[in-house]
């Protein structure tokens, strides 16, 4: 009886890797993305869920939102505009430490977090947006990237997807 | 798992030289020359990340496909794998 639940139990988990990125340390942000091209590398189906501070990362730098108020466009132009501008958690350095790592990175052939991006795309890797954190930060869609599978969303979404998943992080 | 010698005697069909990029990079690399090879059909595969060797088993256990086995060149990793 209680083989047969675990194993109804274990057949609703699909081949899917639901993360939450909270995130908009650089570090974390290429952890996500390293894990992210794996699973999808594995056949694994990945959605990322992309809230709070690491909508940061998600920013076009080219681009605008229109009609801010002061608060916003105060958040706007605190935080990162876009993955290039991330900051490390540890040893930044005012941006020496983060130019460093960037530079061994190089040197050792290890994708750097924009190239990741675009291969996550390239592998049909999903990102929705946390709509409640958009509206709270101020970002307006018009100045999100360009990414092949782009979506906004709320809490439900994620927790579906969770549900449903073999693999949930929180980074 | 087959000996260094026989592997070195393998003809494989599709080579994939993934020295010059880090983790996931071969991966990756491995997942997209799969589909040129057919059922049976044997690859080859080059990394100089050492986490490669692990990942390839499992990747190829989890689609199916036959670990055959690895060895070690001078700064390299040399692994196959039959579809």
């Amino acid at each position: 009886m209680l083989e047969k639940k675990v194993e109804q139990l274990q057949n609703q988990r699909k081949d899917q890797l639901t993360m939450v990125v909270f995130s908009n340390d650089l570090d974390k942000i290429l952890a996500a993305l390293v894990i992210a091209v794996g699973a999808a590398a594995m056949d694994t189906e990945v959605k990322m869920f992309f809230t709070f501070w690491a909508i940061s990362a998600l920013r076009n730098p080219k681009k605008k939102g229109k009609g801010k108020d002061i608060k916003s466009k105060m958040f706007g132009a605190m935080l990162p505009h876009g993955i290039s501008q991330l900051k490390l958690s540890k040893m930044n350095m005012e941006g020496l430490g983060k130019d460093m790592i960037k530079g061994i990175m190089k040197h050792k052939n290890i994708a750097s977090p924009e190239e990741m991006l675009a291969t996550a795309g390239e592998l049909g890797v999903q990102i929705d947006i946390c709509e409640m954190s958009m509206d709270l930060m101020g970002f307006k869609k018009e100045e999100m990237i360009d990414y092949p599978n782009l979506g906004y969303c709320g809490v439900a979404t994620f927790l579906a997807d969770a549900g449903e998943s073999s693999i949930q992080l929180f980074i | 798992m087959l000996a260094t010698e026989d592997l070195k005697s393998i003809e494989a069909d599709k080579v994939v030289d993934a020295r010059g990029t880090a983790c996931p990079g071969p991966l990756l690399a491995v997942k997209q020359a799969i589909a040129d090879i057919s059922d049976g059909g044997i690859m080859q595969i080059m990394s100089s990340d050492a986490g490669t060797k692990r990942d390839v088993p499992r990747w190829a256990n989890k689609k199916g496909y036959e670990y055959l086995g690895d060895y070690e060149e001078s700064g390299y990793f040399v692994m196959y794998l039959k579809k």
